[in-house]
């Protein structure tokens, strides 16, 4: 079965999943006085599971036939060719965009971003690190700059122990 | 109308509003240029900055330079590099690179430059010709209406998904709907499907959505497929001398340019067609009328080949804004993230627009005329040291734009929360784009969710029920007409494989 057909598959369980607290687990935290009304919170949801679950078989099952394509060109993202694509590196960059959520925090923004540029273009293969480095700190300060004196939007840059 | 113009004039020729332009215009060409952001990308990108400015008139002004902006970087790495940085301009490569192998870049660029001129323009005398009359009507609009036109909309953006996709495309929009009704709702004040988590107390964030379902993908398909965005054949034909075209070419042009600017300008008003269809469907039907010697010099860099498609894209995204300006509905992703940012600077847009804040309608209208002018003039000297930007590294590229995108959501909410979601949304983003599935109708579904289950919610109290439908003659056509709109696509996929069927047995 075809990728696409899976992922209907998964989005018919998620609208079951969706639908059952819809129909079962919402109702019940209505107070008395709402019920009387014609529309409950719970009634937009009840319908886009019906007809999310509608719209999924139809996809699962193939009832829309498909047109005939011509050959994807080289440029194209084709799952056929997913061997031959950099997936070590598109993982590696999302889990340093995962490190980057969980470090902004508590070691500052100044360093936590020169750290991720630098990292994500060592993970692409760059390695003159006299280039990266100070392109990286250049853009962390620059960033910090605007973001905290022009838009005025707070960004804590130090480290947590350094105090503010 | 003159009123509203002089009050259009007055607020756009502000000092503030005027640099908005400018600076929406250059960023949108600098990025735009660069493979794999387009022009959605970019705008979620440029919401934050947008949304800080506080005001509604400068962020939407600020947005639209950056739209533009954006479709006409696409086209010059169309010209320069045949790697189009946006759908919409995959028509532009064509005639256009084309004509840049012959050594004609600078040519090419400036008809691109002049056709996107007029397109803009006369799509933008067209928007404020149309717009005050639909938004008229749109006043005698209920929310039972309102209810049924969303989903007239909607439905009408999966049918225009192409064949065999319409299914997926209403897969997607529910996809969106249902995010949608996440978080505590404005109507019901209670909290709904956050599994008891607090930060997804206050829903989604769209900003953080349209990160992940479009810049977060296009980045990661960089990364996974080097060949993507560069040049396609290994050459490069970077050399830009000569900016002229000559007075033959120009007479030739001007009718191509003229009909093309309306044709795209209405395509561009239907919900779900838009820029990449107007271009196309420019493209060919130039190509269908031209004659003779000149049709056979379509695809080798005809000049008329290259001002179609041009002239059309950006008349069509000009026309994209009639359903945003008038009935507060957007007709594509690029507008449906447009329309996310009014909000949050408590602008709705709709037929109220034009009579509660003129401002805000007519110093975008006046602003669009600036932001063409300012491409013309600004970028056509500049188009050489901007095509620089082509050289930069994809080492330094990509994480970059990985970076771009996580502040964009970071600074949004000043969560870290967010940056894992997005995180996690974009993945799955990803994993659909591989499996075929459209993007746009999710993030439409996710925008317009809210307003149509508040309107939904609305008529139902009304009329205690859904008496509405009946008791509503418009609503019902509307909605009969979604319906159809959904099933006719694959009526005449069926009617046409009967007919191809019929063939098959008769040899």
């Amino acid at each position: 079965m075809a990728l696409d057909r899976w992922l209907a598959l998964i989005f018919i369980a998620f609208c079951c999943a969706y639908g059952y607290l819809a129909f079962f687990t919402m109702d019940q935290l209505l107070p008395p006085f709402m019920q009387r009304n014609p529309v409950w919170p719970s009634t937009f949801p009840k319908i886009l599971s019906v007809l999310g679950v509608v719209v999924g078989l139809i996809v699962v099952l193939g009832l829309e036939k498909p047109t005939e394509q011509g050959e994807p060109s080289a440029t194209d993202i084709n799952l056929s060719r997913l061997h031959e694509y950099k997936l070590g590196q598109a993982v590696m960059l999302l889990a340093l965009m995962v490190a980057y959520a969980l470090a902004l925090r508590p070691i500052g923004f100044l360093l936590a971003t020169t750290l991720f540029l630098a990292g994500g273009s060592a993970i692409l293969g760059e390695r003159k690190w006299y280039i990266m480095i100070p392109v990286s700190v250049l853009a962390a300060g620059c960033v910090w700059y605007l973001v905290q004196e022009v838009l005025g939007i707070f960004l804590r840059p130090y480290p947590f122990f350094m105090g503010n | 109308m003159l009123e509203g113009i002089m009050i259009g004039l007055t607020a756009a020729f502000s000092l503030q509003n005027l640099l908005m332009v400018v600076a929406g215009c250059l960023i949108g060409t600098f990025i735009g240029m660069l493979p794999g952001l387009g022009p959605m990308s970019i705008i979620a990108i440029m919401i934050p900055v947008a949304i800080t400015l506080g005001d509604p008139t400068a962020a939407l002004i600020l947005l639209a330079g950056v739209y533009y902006g954006a479709i006409f970087g696409g086209s010059t790495s169309s010209i320069l590099l045949n790697a189009p940085g946006v759908a919409g301009t995959v028509a532009t490569s064509f005639d256009g690179y084309p004509m840049a192998r012959k050594g004609q870049a600078g040519k090419a660029l400036t008809i691109a430059a002049v056709a996107s001129f007029a397109g803009g323009t006369i799509g933008a005398i067209l928007l404020m010709i149309f717009a005050p009359a639909l938004s008229s009507v749109a006043l005698l609009f209920h929310s039972a209406e309102y209810f049924a036109l969303m989903v007239v909309g909607l439905s009408a953006i999966a049918a225009f998904a192409g064949t065999g996709q319409v299914a997926k495309a209403l897969m997607m929009t529910i996809l969106g709907l249902i995010l949608a009704t996440v978080g505590e709702g404005a109507l019901f004040n209670m909290p709904r499907f956050t599994l008891g988590m607090m930060d997804l107390q206050s829903g989604i964030s769209f900003i953080t959505l349209a990160m992940a379902m479009f810049a977060l993908p296009e980045a990661l398909m960089l990364v996974l497929n080097p060949a993507r965005g560069s040049n396609a054949d290994g050459s490069s034909s970077n050399k830009i001398t000569n900016l002229r075209f000559s007075r033959e070419e120009a007479k030739a042009m001007a009718p191509v340019i003229g009909r093309q600017s309306v044709q795209g300008f209405f395509i561009g008003v239907l919900p779900g067609a838009g820029a990449t269809i107007a271009s196309f469907l420019g493209y060919a039907v130039e190509r269908n009328i031209a004659k003779g010697e000149e049709q056979a010099e379509f695809g080798k860099g005809s000049v008329k080949g290259l001002a179609a498609p041009e002239s059309a894209n950006n008349a069509a995204c000009t026309g994209s804004f009639v359903p945003l300006l008038t009935l507060g509905i957007p007709g594509s992703g690029t507008t449906a993230i447009l329309l996310g940012a009014l909000i949050a600077l408590n602008v709705t847009p709709g037929p109220r627009l034009m009579t509660d804040t003129p401002e805000v309608f007519w110093a975008v209208i006046i602003s669009m005329f600036i932001g063409n002018l300012v491409l013309l003039i600004l970028n056509l000297p500049l188009i050489p040291y901007i095509a620089k930007v082509l050289a930069i590294p994809r080492n330094y590229l990509i994480p970059f734009i990985l970076f771009f995108t996580l502040m964009g959501a970071y600074i949004g909410q000043n969560n870290a929360t967010e940056l894992l979601m997005l995180v996690g949304l974009g993945v799955m983003a990803t994993i659909l784009r591989f499996a075929d599935y459209p993007l746009a109708p999710l993030l439409i579904g996710f925008i317009l969710g809210t307003m149509l289950e508040d309107n939904f919610a609305r008529s139902m109290q009304l009329y205690r029920g859904l008496d509405f439908i009946i008791e509503r003659p418009m609503t019902l056509g509307l909605l009969v007409l979604a319906l159809v709109l959904v099933l006719l696509p694959s009526f005449r996929a069926r009617r046409a494989r009967k007919r191809a069927e019929g063939v098959a047995d008769g040899d």
